[in-house]
């Protein structure tokens, strides 16, 4: 009846996983009450759970983020406090099955669920503003892909309370995650977690592809997009060409563990190299994935804050458009100790490098825009400085990596575990802070508290350099990654040393959460009242803070790159807006509940697989046709804001704009 | 807001003054190679740190310094708002680190060929062979020629090259002998190959550097480098303990165990090594020795 599934799947007689699970049982349990008291599960129904507005879809991706790194985050300070004490005849405090949970569900939770959907949700809630336009191509499957990754995140936080997680390193490799040596349910967890995720993430990317290309406003030609867009546009043509490489690969290693396939077994022909040369094929993109967006968000940033366009735009593009062509041919360099011959190492190193070319042209544009600018330091643009000198050093082992007879001593080691989290938290994470300050006003009509954000910057910039340039020192001592203990004493002050900048990090964390409950009490005071607080050039900011439902009454006319500080520049010349257009009714998506019930029969077929529970995966497959059906014979999607209706809303805009932007005078 | 960019500035310098620190230490242990696979590879890691420096260092300290300039308060410097275009700095910028990248390119290929782990080491003395099987979780070393075979001890004699040809026994495993050099996966069905060589004496810290699951972090051995003599000795010594290495044995020890002692086989059934590299014989893949031997 219940498949795999028993009582004794709930490890009782195993504290740390069932206080966690409490813990995280009783948060969710208070919020949900809490909403259920005060009434605000209409609302939340009507307004945001059902909606298929590109900005609360984007909102709740970036939430969905925070969240996440909340829990990879206490995986990391937990592998960190132990092995700060795991030196010598020490254990720690985590046995081997433990911390080899606690460091695949980190590396899957920080990479699929907490930098994926918070760069996918900067993308949905900037890109369609900048363009110039209403919502995404498929507003409905924008709302499909975010539940989706919903319903990933539930799966792999059931796994906490309800059998284990996988105990393979965050890509499973075979024939380590093949039921001959992993027969319990945690790489399935694995499996069906991210196969689903993954099916909103390639929506999603389709979604954003074809906004993109098809939906620009008038007269935004693609050499005028603000660079964030090109970037949004490179990254998600990776995820269309990316994942379902990740997709069919999960899908080799489902049927061998399903249905006694060979694809990577020991057995039986099975070569686990092809697994690993496959999943290489979509990770590396992902690396760019996650940090082209990051790479726009600094690009906006720089340019806003240094009161400068962007040097070099041209140049950005290209550059841009290199990096993603090349991230497809560099994926061998994962495996240089695999034994393929000089040729081929040498190739895939070299061509390794050739992406450091426009990388380091990116650099150096960011570089002189600053130069002859009048540099604010807000918190923005201190998460972007912070990048620029972190990410060099990142992009220095990372080349010297690259060179394959480095790689024989360097590879799997805590020098590569240093290198790509100097990377990806100076690089990804850095740029989603950067991101997440800049856009908070435009999201809720009010800036986040500036003193605590600058304090949760220094707090993550020390913390990160005291976190990891230890483990780059003791990589350099021989030290291996993932390892539960080590005999070298001497090793010990070193990883005492990066506990300790996980807890700086830690404090960085605490800072941020303030900074959010601080700036929400505080919201009168730090409100943005002229929809344009950072003084922007793109078009996002020339509507309202948090802009109406259709983002733009009319829709604008884009006369060259930086479409917004040309408008904004001729209504302070001239002392006047841009005469009154005609308004017309508009046309928008209704909401719909297509995705969150879609991701909740996901969400039950991916269990009962799980567990091997077929009546329930029968139930699950046929709810999800069931929701398909219905949608695809829906009558009526869309509903009218009548012209009155967008007159008023833009009147008063045009009203605070008049009263907030023209006094701004022209810049010197 | 100064004191901190004062202290940032620092942050470069600091993480100099560790690598300065690494060579001086003799606990750097890729720092420290006993053989001339690891000094060459040291080597390559200075040069190409060196060369990536005389642009990240500029890199750094022009961000700082042009961020500081041009702050908003700064009203000596010039602001030019509209300056968004240089010809001149686009070439330099494209130029400058394409010129860095076709120099460690070259660098690359040329190393990578000297170094590519399957050639063999030019030697006056023929190679010591040895079979390397990784088990859950222990290294299973068999000396084909000598007859002999050792569990988590591996010896050598210092001054003679030594070719490992490799397999597994359960899931991938890498070999790793961090002041020797060179580390490359153990994959079962398949046979890597490595060649090292000790130019000094001593016992060498051995680890399997790939994940292999819950006995991982003790799956350790010793790599001891002798003279002529001791290795002699050490030879007689594993042919004195009497066990034999054959194929019920080699079934014994694949089961799963942590923190195995060492211990030494004096005779083997010289099949073994290839039950283990065939023990998925029936794969047509592993079969075929020319597939087999190049590791992919």
């Amino acid at each position: 009846m219940f498949g795999k599934l028993t009582w004794n799947a709930i490890p009782y007689n195993e504290p740390i996983p069932m206080a966690a699970g409490a813990a995280v049982v009783i948060v969710v349990a208070i919020v949900l009450l809490w909403i259920t008291i005060k009434g605000h599960w209409p609302y939340l129904w009507r307004e945001w759970i059902t909606s298929v507005d590109h900005k609360r879809i984007g909102v709740m991706y970036c939430l969905l983020a925070l969240v996440m790194l909340l829990r990879g985050f206490s995986d990391a300070i937990m592998m960190r406090s132990h092995l700060a004490f795991a030196a010598g005849d020490g254990q720690g405090y985590l046995p081997p099955e433990h911390y080899n949970q606690i460091f695949s569900a980190h590396g899957v939770i920080m990479i699929f669920f907490t930098a994926m959907p918070f760069v996918i949700g900067l993308m949905n809630f900037v890109v369609p503003l900048q363009l110039g336009i209403r919502d995404v191509a498929f507003p409905t499957l924008n709302s499909v892909s975010l539940w989706l990754t919903a319903s990933g995140v539930l799966l792999i936080n059931a796994s906490l309370v309800i059998g284990e997680f996988a105990r393979t390193g965050w890509l499973a490799y075979p024939p380590l995650s093949e039921l001959q040596f992993s027969p319990d349910v945690g790489v399935d967890y694995y499996l069906w977690s991210l196969q689903i995720s993954g099916v909103g993430t390639l929506l999603s990317g389709i979604n954003l592809v074809t906004t993109i290309l098809k939906m620009r406003a008038p007269g935004m030609t693609y050499t005028r997009m603000p660079v964030f867009c090109w970037t949004a546009l490179a990254s998600n043509l990776l995820i269309v060409a990316a994942f379902p490489v990740l997709t069919a690969t999960f899908a080799l290693l489902t049927l061998d563990r399903y249905l006694g396939f060979h694809f990577f077994t020991n057995d039986h022909g099975g070569n686990a190299m092809m697994y690993l040369n496959l999943i290489w094929v979509w990770g590396h993109p992902e690396v760019y994935i996650l940090i082209l967006p990051a790479f726009g968000v600094f690009s906006e940033v720089v340019s806003t804050f240094s009161s400068k366009p962007l040097f070099g735009y041209r140049s950005m593009i290209l550059a841009t458009m290199c990096i993603c062509i090349l991230s497809f041919l560099v994926w061998l360099h994962h495996f240089f100790t695999m034994g393929a011959g000089a040729d081929v190492n040498g190739f895939f190193g070299i061509m390794t490098m050739v992406i450091a070319v426009p990388t380091g042209v990116k650099v150096f544009n960011w570089m002189f825009t600053m130069y002859g600018g009048r540099v604010r330091f807000e918190v923005p643009i201190l998460w972007t400085i912070g990048f620029m000198v972190t990410f060099v050093i990142g992009g220095l082992t990372g080349v010297l990596m690259a060179v394959p007879p480095v790689d024989f001593v360097l590879h799997n080691s805590l020098f590569l575990v240093a290198h790509f989290h100097n990377v990806a938290i100076g690089g990804v994470l850095f740029g989603a802070f950067a991101g997440y300050t800049y856009w908070f006003p435009k999201a809720f009509g009010f800036k986040l508290h500036e003193g605590l954000g600058k304090a949760a910057f220094w707090c993550w910039l020390f913390g990160f350099y005291l976190a990891f340039m230890p483990l780059y020192v003791i990589g350099l001592m021989g030290a291996t990654r993932r390892m539960q203990h080590y005999d070298d004493m001497t090793w010990q002050p070193w990883m005492m040393c990066a506990f300790a900048g996980a807890a700086l990090i830690l404090l960085g964390i605490v800072f941020q959460v303030l900074q959010l409950i601080v700036s929400i009490r505080q919201r009168e005071q730090l409100a943005d009242i002229s929809g344009d607080p950072w003084d922007g050039r793109s078009l996002e900011w020339a509507t309202t803070s948090p802009p109406a439902v259709f983002n733009f009454a009319v829709m604008p006319d884009v006369q060259g790159e930086e479409a917004y500080w040309g408008i904004k520049q001729r209504a302070i010349e001239l002392q006047k807006l841009v005469d009154e257009p005609d308004y017309e009714p508009i046309e928008m998506p209704r909401n719909s509940p297509t995705g969150i019930v879609s991701a909740f029969f996901a969400s039950i077929l991916g269990f009962a697989l799980i567990w091997h529970i077929w009546w329930l995966v029968g139930v699950g497959l046929a709810g999800a046709y069931a929701v398909f059906v219905v949608f695809a014979w829906r009558i009526e999607d869309e509903y009218i804001v009548p012209a009155a209706e967008v007159a008023r809303l833009d009147r008063e805009r045009r009203r605070i704009r008049v009263e907030t932007i023209l006094p701004r005078g022209k810049p010197v | 807001m100064s004191a901190f960019f004062k202290l940032r500035r620092l942050l470069p310098a600091l993480a100099l003054l560790c690598t300065a620190f690494s060579l001086s230490g003799c606990d750097y242990a890729l720092m420290d190679p006993k053989g001339p696979i690891g000094v060459d590879e040291r080597n390559l890691i200075l040069l190409a740190t060196g060369l990536m420096l005389i642009v990240v260092v500029p890199v750094i300290g022009m961000t700082i310094a042009f961020a500081w300039r041009y702050r908003s308060s700064n009203e000596k410097a010039a602001y030019t708002p509209d300056w968004e275009h240089s010809n001149a700095i686009e070439v330099v910028v494209w130029v400058v680190p394409c010129l860095i990248i076709i120099a460690l390119g070259l660098i690359t290929w040329t190393s990578t060929h000297a170094l590519d782990p399957y050639k063999p080491i030019a030697s006056e003395k023929a190679p010591v062979e040895v079979e390397v099987v990784s088990l859950d979780w222990k290294w299973l070393f068999i000396y084909p020629d000598l007859k002999i075979a050792s569990v988590n001890e591996l010896a050598f004699p210092a001054g003679t090259p030594v070719h490992f040809k490799m397999t597994s026994g359960s899931v991938m495993n890498a070999i790793f002998m961090p002041q020797l050099g060179s580390m490359v996966y153990t994959m079962a069905g398949m046979q890597t190959q490595l060649s090292l060589l000790a130019d000094h004496t001593g016992t060498f810290d051995g680890i399997s550097s790939n994940f292999s699951g819950d006995g991982f972090s003790d799956m350790k051995f010793f790599a001891k480098s002798m003279s002529e003599d001791d290795f002699q000795s050490w030879v007689e010594h594993a042919r004195a303990s009497g066990n034999v290495l054959s194929s019920t044995v080699y079934h014994e020890l694949e089961k799963p165990s942590e923190k195995v002692p060492v211990a030494y086989y004096g005779d083997i059934d010289p099949m073994v090594y290839h039950e283990a590299l065939g023990m998925m014989a029936m794969s047509p893949a592993a079969a075929a020795p020319a597939a087999a031997e190049k590791g992919m």
